[in-house]
């Protein structure tokens, strides 16, 4: 297969993969948000929590492929993304450090303290991710500051703070809400009442908020710089960032939307879905809830990569040396190798995760826990 | 301490807490595996509860390993950003690999194990808690196939295009004898921790006479996988000498602390006092014979000893640093196919002129003394690998008498009979965490100073970030980590004081009552 079309199956399996974090993990996150203020009471607690016992772990994986799979396909992103971005990584690892204790222990002992400490880390460990993979896509927006020396060594001038600027605080809300709204229809789902219905309060909010900001997001993005590559592109190349000239673009973000109208079915993509699932709750349709909250996070996330393109990490400080879908690829052989475990595994994957979800099916209810104390969180 | 030193003490520290929890997960998977397929088997119910005890304490275990292993996924890319630039198109797809056949396998039945009791039958459960100690074995192979090319880095290439190395031969990177030999050491090591640890609590039980028919029966699957387990260690890492002596002989060379190359076949210091500043080892017990056997399989090849392979590293250095500049002119005249001819002569010695750049960065112009100093910056650590090797060994051969006996003794049926036995068993406890730690500086610290081995020195592999938030980040770890240390051991204390009963919240079938519910 042409190495061109490779980097572009792998430029849409990163975003296959951000999506499966987004909805898979995403669900999680949001129900650990909400975990404080849909639940007072241990029990009720205890129901929202075991709402994604069984699952959670499953859904974790999505978050450690990501990082996986961009490592294998992606290495100069991994590198530079991860390095770059350093205090936020950590604040990240330190807060999804708290989830898998914090299920498995808090059940463990029965002194109240204990059991709120583990609440507070859980809604730390869904509230942080959610919001720091938010700021972290909103930079590439806004550019961040790192070259390469003729090593390929790089070096960067980013630090926490530089992260935390007003577009991409703006992005951080915009995940965070989407992930609320994601946890609600969870809830609405998979919780029985009281507890169900504080969620389908929260919902319309969430969705409120997330059209809001999201419209927001993308006023501002016309008002962004962005980049074009204007030297030829070379798409068989070698994976150097070094050979390229890009020029910076006012609005320039928004090109590929004015090139292809086909695109903006991604941001409606989005909007539908907060729409359907605000719909769906309120008619107590909960599947097709969770289903169309899903969608949110994938039109998301589509509409951030198809506006970057060919674009992948841009940076502000020396944009020639932004890395792209051309010149930021693993090898040949490398995208061909991974491309075919893809296709053996992600379908076994999905079969045996519906097999989980389907064995699991049903409402958590306070009779559910109690019947069997000790093998529930 | 630079960025250097800091990212290593942190990844040693990461890397060190994860393997607290991995081996005993490796081996506890599999017990509830077997124990399983015994209830399965027989419908005695107090085979079910004995997976469900030992499950909880699985659990407790399990979610420490998954908590410190988010780091480990993220940390090359945050600590050692050029590392994964210059070996991501190899080294990254193992890890993504382990991420799709291993992880979500192990992650999704892990839950289906725990909340599934009810939902499902005999057979579906037993086929999910097999599935999670499948998970984690494959696991296992892929972090080795990952971690066996940074020691031996095979089907792979420098491209001078993109800086980096890159795959060419996938079949060779997944087949590394050295990767195959680790895979067995690690997984046989991982089944005697999780048979040790199911030894020594039973032990515990046996010596207080408590939940007795549990522990019996716990006693007695403990001592036969624990048996096969610790041969199979002792025998794979055996293995890994020989594929080591092949591939790695300055590792091998420092392990026995041998200075001079001896004349074939070479014998084993079994023990003595390793002296880096003589290099030389004093007050020496030799096996004849024994080292050339382990290394060589041969009685007439020789083990080469570190002096004189240093003096093959100055020989690779000179030879790189031809390389070195033919790549350095490349960068400015990309087709210039003389050069690349050049470098491609000298390539494989790449990485021993990047040895200089800790010394002086202009590499091309480094004098005879400085050359020797990059030669002498190969030799690792030599009385820390000598006195590692040796405990670790020495455990290893502990584990066959301990199995061994505890073997006969649940043959004979006498459990109960030997309390000297048990109060072995019960101090054992914490040797296969000692063994399983020290493996991992033998391999590892025994690389120094190569990340990967005579291809990226570790010193050039780090991020350009600064020491401050390394330091940062390394504290925090550390706070972090260590506390949920003393919670993981606090709860496992304290559920394996409250025996089955109360860790299950009912009552343990009798044994009398032998029929399945």
């Amino acid at each position: 297969m042409d190495y061109e079309i490779l980097r572009l199956i792998w430029w849409a399996l990163l975003g296959v993969l951000l999506i499966g974090i987004a909805v898979m993990d995403g669900f999680d996150y949001g129900t650990a948000i909400l975990l404080p203020f849909v639940a007072k009471k241990d029990i009720e607690r205890r129901i929202v929590i075991n709402t994604v016992g069984p699952v959670w772990e499953g859904n974790q994986v999505w978050l450690i492929l990501g990082a996986g799979a961009i490592f294998a396909a992606w290495p100069a992103i991994y590198a530079a993304a991860f390095s770059g971005f350093y205090l936020a990584m950590f604040l990240v690892l330190a807060s999804l450090i708290f989830r898998p204790v914090g299920f498995k222990f808090r059940g463990k002992l029965a002194d109240p303290r204990w059991r709120s400490f583990w609440d507070w880390a859980l809604f730390v460990g869904g509230l942080v991710p959610a919001l720091i993979f938010g700021v972290a896509f909103g930079n590439l927006f806004v550019g961040v500051p790192f070259g390469f020396d003729t090593d390929l060594r790089l070096h960067e001038d980013i630090t926490l703070l530089s992260l935390l600027n007003p577009f991409a605080l703006l992005a951080g809300l915009i995940s965070v809400a989407m992930i609320v709204l994601h946890g609600a229809t969870w809830l609405a789902l998979k919780a029985d009442d009281p507890i169900k219905s504080r969620a389908k309060k929260i919902l319309p909010f969430a969705a409120l908020a997330f059209f809001v900001l999201f419209t927001v997001g993308g006023w501002w993005v016309g008002r962004l710089d962005g980049l074009r590559i204007v030297s030829d592109v070379a798409a068989n190349g070698p994976s150097n960032p070094l050979f390229k000239t890009v020029a910076r673009i006012p609005g320039g973000w928004l090109q590929n939307y004015a090139q292809h109208p086909a695109f903006w079915l991604a941001p409606l993509l989005a909007y539908l879905g907060a729409a359907v699932a605000t719909w769906a709750a309120a008619k107590g349709k909960a599947l097709l809830g969770w289903i169309a909250s899903a969608l949110v996070p994938a039109g998301v996330i589509a509409t951030a990569g198809l506006s970057l393109f060919p674009f992948m990490m841009p940076s502000s400080s020396n944009p020639d040396m932004s890395l792209t879908v051309w010149d930021a690829s693993s090898s040949k052989l490398t995208l061909e190798i991974m491309l075919v475990c893809v296709i053996i595994f992600l379908p076994l994957i999905l079969i045996y995760t519906s097999w989980a979800y389907k064995i699991m099916r049903g409402e958590v209810t306070e009779s559910s826990i109690t019947s069997d104390s000790n093998s529930n969180y | 301490m630079d960025v250097v030193d800091l990212s290593r003490l942190q990844f040693a520290v990461t890397a060190l807490y994860h393997f607290l929890f991995v081996p005993l997960t490796l081996g506890l998977a599999v017990l509830l595996g077997i124990m399983e397929t015994v209830y399965v088997a027989t419908g005695r119910a107090i085979w079910r509860d004995l997976v469900k005890f030992w499950g909880v304490l699985f659990g407790i275990n399990f979610a420490m390993g998954v908590a410190t292993g988010i780091t480990m996924e993220f940390q090359f890319g945050t600590n050692w950003a050029y590392y994964s630039h210059y070996v991501g198109d190899i080294f990254g797809a193992p890890l993504a690999i382990e991420g799709m056949m291993a992880f979500f396998l192990e992650a999704t039945f892990v839950g289906l194990f725990f909340f599934g009791w009810n939902r499902m039958g005999k057979y579906a459960h037993l086929f999910c808690t097999w599935m999670v100690a499948l998970g984690t074995n494959l696991s296992a192979i892929w972090i080795l196939i990952a971690n066996g090319w940074m020691q031996y880095p095979v089907g792979s290439t420098f491209n001078a295009e993109t800086m980096r190395m890159e795959v060419t031969n996938f079949a060779d990177v997944v087949f590394n004898p050295v990767a195959q030999a680790k895979f067995v050491h690690t997984i046989s090591a991982g089944y005697v921790t999780g048979s040790i640890f199911v030894l020594a609590v039973s032990a515990y039980y046996l010596l207080r006479r408590r939940h007795v028919e549990l522990a019996k029966r716990s006693l007695t699957v403990a001592a036969c996988f624990g048996l096969i387990a610790s041969l199979g260690a002792v025998v794979m890492g055996d293995e890994s000498g020989y594929s080591m002596g092949k591939h790695q002989k300055m590792k091998v060379a420092a392990i026995e602390a041998e200075w001079d190359t001896q004349k074939a076949p070479a014998s084993f210091t079994l023990i003595g006092l390793p002296s880096v500043k003589d290099r030389a080892t004093h007050y020496k017990i030799e096996i004849p014979y024994m080292l050339g056997i382990i290394a060589t399989r041969s009685l007439d090849q020789q083990v080469t000893g570190i002096n004189d392979l240093e003096q093959q590293a100055k020989l690779r250095i000179k030879s790189g640093m031809i390389a070195y500049q033919a790549l350095e002119k490349l960068k400015a005249d990309r087709g210039n196919t003389a050069l690349k001819a050049t470098l491609d002569a000298h390539v494989a010695d790449l990485g021993y002129a990047l040895l200089l750049k800790r010394i002086r960065p202009d590499v091309a112009n480094a004098t005879p003394a400085e050359i020797a100093a990059a030669a002498a910056s190969t030799i690792p650590n030599v009385p820390v690998l000598f006195w590692a090797f040796r405990i670790m060994v020495g455990l290893g051969f502990f584990f066959i008498l301990l199995f061994g006996f505890s073997y006969w003794v649940t043959l004979n049926k006498q459990h109960e009979s030997y309390r000297w036995y048990l109060w072995v068993a019960l101090f054992s406890l914490p040797l296969p965490w000692i063994s399983s730690e020290l493996g991992w500086t033998v391999a590892e610290y025994g690389r120094q100073p190569w990340v990967i081995e005579g291809v990226l020195p570790t010193a050039l592999g780090a991020s350009s970030t600064t020491a401050g938030n390394v330091l940062f980040s390394l504290i925090g770890f550390f706070l972090f980590y260590s506390t949920l240390l003393v919670a993981d051991l606090y709860l496992l204390a304290k559920y394996i004081r409250l025996g089955p009963e109360g860790a299950l919240g009912h009552r343990v079938a009798a044994p009398a009552q032998l029929a399945a519910e």
